[in-house]
């Protein structure tokens, strides 16, 4: 029988509210009872950090999908302004840096322009761009492995405050940053309306376009800003930096709960789908299992989610 | 206007792909002498086949209104089976086996998108890492050969029939096939139906859960072709080369002119598609050009043909 006192606690109660947290609390369960080293500080604060850049770029691809579209071509991305930013530390960090960044609005702009003026799928013009963007990398780097000349550079990915190293605060503060800005604003509000129902929210006014190409710019410059620091990690970049980055960032924002056709879900979710990925990935480099195991279960679970998603919710439909 | 002048111009909206086609063919031509010989036509017809077979598949796909971003995995997936078991169980139940596993993942595909109703995107994102890191399992990362290189099994992938390659015969009968079943089958028109209007043809009581089903089935049916064939002509198999191939598959098709929204398109596009790739990447190695140059140009390339496209159909509208 069904019952519909809701206030009653029980896990499928709250598995099919929240599957992320669920997920989430179980990997961390299993992973602290399987092995002595998966709970430290020492460990924890080591996942964090591997998980900012899958962190910096889900956040992005948040408001895209929100909003109803995505971005397949952050891979190539950010392996581009990687380059662009390891080639040009000899000359000046912060030329480095604007120049990166700029690379992001840039490709983002582009990108944006084609989903809006020219009126082609998105998902056409960021798999299209997927491949050229990748040609132009290996233009731009010859085919070589560039590497840094500036040590200073290392310091953006290898800094601390207060012992806890900068990429997570980058992370934790654009996380705040977007946040506040769906729930708060009037921009953050109209994202959930154009994803939901394009033409409703066309008709009250909201100039559509322009919002769509912003949020594939914004989506630019968090991918470049993701780029930087994997630049400043390695102080380097190769022509095949980033391959298959783009799975794992949908792969982490579905599992957070944001649908891939748009009006619902938020950055904490998508953290929580982050740190699920990152979780699962460290956990299973502890216990030495082959890493083809690793992507087994990433896949498993993800269609586990999308099958509970769309059978636990009759309301949705 | 002049109707002569008119007709050219009407059929230059019609096959303006195809008109592009033969100007780049002669241009290229001009310039590498080598490009528009037999020897080298042929050689382009045996080069897109595989991609060709699963590209026919991919066009009932984007037709029923679906995707299948899995088709690269199980075009590993299936050759590193047919090559692995060639001198286990000997070239026939290889080949059979192949089959099976194509026609078994694309039925789970099938199940989960027909029936439980799941969008195909994600879920065949999530089986795209499932499906190799099967490949893997299996192979445990090895790369497998097969032994004799004598075998009558590399007639499939490198033998001639009246100096026409076969890879290109078996690509040249799978298109006229599916054609036949697109245009004359009950399943072909059907399959219009549920990918233009999924509501109406319940209505009009079409099983749209069994022609999405059949249709996933074809698709890993035609990956499974596509994996016997690159199983043969390399007589070998490396566990990740499917990568990508789902994508330059979509592109082609796509440029050929199939809608990605569902419920136009024909196998005779797909063929012009994937044969403008084919012969466009070769022309580039003609004209001395190093090979990810053909990525900045597909990008262009698929853009511009899409928009034009979009253009087209909304002058006529």
């Amino acid at each position: 029988m069904k019952t519909s006192n809701s206030k009653q606690f029980s896990v499928i109660e709250l598995m099919k509210q929240e599957p992320v947290w669920v997920i989430f609390i179980g990997c961390f369960l299993f992973f602290s009872i399987v092995s002595s080293e998966f709970l430290s500080v020492g460990n924890l604060l080591n996942i964090l950090l591997q998980s900012s850049i899958l962190g910096i770029l889900a956040v992005g691809m948040t408001f895209l999908m929100i909003s109803g579209y995505f971005d397949i071509s952050i891979g190539s991305m950010m392996a581009f302004t990687a380059a662009v930013a390891v080639s040009l530390t000899g000359y000046s960090i912060v030329l480095a840096i604007v120049a990166a960044l700029t690379c992001g609005a840039l490709f983002g702009a582009i990108n944006g322009l084609l989903v809006t003026k020219a009126k082609i799928n998105a998902f056409i013009v960021t798999l299209a761009a997927m491949s050229g963007i990748r040609g132009l990398l290996y233009v731009y780097t010859g085919e070589r492995e560039i590497i840094g000349l500036a040590r200073e550079f290392e310091k953006i990915a290898a800094g601390k405050l207060l012992n806890i190293p900068y990429p997570i605060l980058i992370w934790a503060v654009i996380v705040i940053v977007c946040e506040f800005i769906l729930r708060k604003t009037v921009y953050g509000r109209n994202v959930y309306g154009l994803g939901g129902n394009l033409d409703a929210t066309k008709n009250a006014g909201v100039p559509v376009d322009r919002y769509v190409l912003a949020f594939f710019v914004i989506n630019g410059i968090l991918v470049s800003i993701a780029g930087i620091i994997l630049a400043s990690r390695l102080n380097a970049a190769t022509p095949v930096l980033g391959l298959g980055q783009e799975m794992i960032v949908i792969i982490a924002v579905v599992l957070g709960g944001t649908k891939l056709d748009g009006g619902s879900g938020n950055m904490i979710k998508t953290v929580a789908g982050v740190l699920t990925v990152g979780i699962i990935q460290n956990g299973m480099n502890i216990l030495n299992v082959q890493t083809f195991y690793n992507m087994l279960i990433m896949g498993s679970i993800f269609i586990l989610v999308v099958f509970m998603d769309a059978k636990l919710k009759p309301a949705a439909r | 206007m002049h109707p002569v002048l008119t007709n050219v111009l009407n059929l230059m909206k019609r096959q303006g792909l195809v008109i592009a086609f033969v100007f780049l063919l002669v241009a290229i031509s001009f310039f590498a002498p080598r490009f528009m010989t037999f020897r080298n036509i042929m050689l382009v017809l045996s080069q897109v086949s595989v991609m060709g077979v699963m590209a026919c598949g991919v066009t009932f796909m984007l037709i029923g209104g679906n995707f299948d971003l899995s088709i690269g995995s199980q075009l590993s997936f299936t050759t590193v089976l047919v090559v692995s078991l060639h001198d286990v169980i000997g070239p026939v139940p290889a080949i059979l086996v192949a089959l099976l596993a194509g026609i078994a993942l694309g039925g789970f595909n099938g199940y989960l998108v027909g029936f439980q109703k799941l969008t195909s995107l994600i879920v065949t994102l999530g089986m795209l890492a499932v499906v190799q890191a099967l490949t893997l399992i299996y192979s445990q990362g090895q790369y497998s050969q097969i032994q004799n290189p004598d075998s009558w099994f590399s007639f499939i992938g490198r033998g001639f029939i009246w100096k026409i390659p076969m890879p290109f015969v078996i690509f040249a009968a799978t298109a006229i096939i599916f054609s036949i079943i697109l245009k004359k089958t009950v399943f072909g028109r059907s399959l219009y139906a549920v990918g233009g209007n999924r509501t109406a043809s319940w209505f009009a009581g079409l099983r749209d859960d069994w022609i999405t089903f059949f249709t996933f089935v074809l698709t890993g049916f035609t990956a499974a072709i596509g994996g016997i064939m690159m199983g043969s002509r390399l007589m070998s198999a490396q566990n990740y080369l499917g990568k990508n191939y789902e994508l330059m598959v979509l592109a082609s098709v796509v440029l050929g002119g199939t809608s990605l929204y569902g419920g136009s398109g024909s196998v005779f596009k797909t063929v012009v598609g994937v044969l403008i790739l084919g012969f466009l990447s070769n022309g580039f190695i003609h004209l001395g050009l190093p090979y990810y140059t053909q990525m900045i140009a597909q990008w262009v390339i698929i853009v511009g043909a899409v928009w034009m496209d979009v253009a087209v159909k909304k002058g006529e509208s």
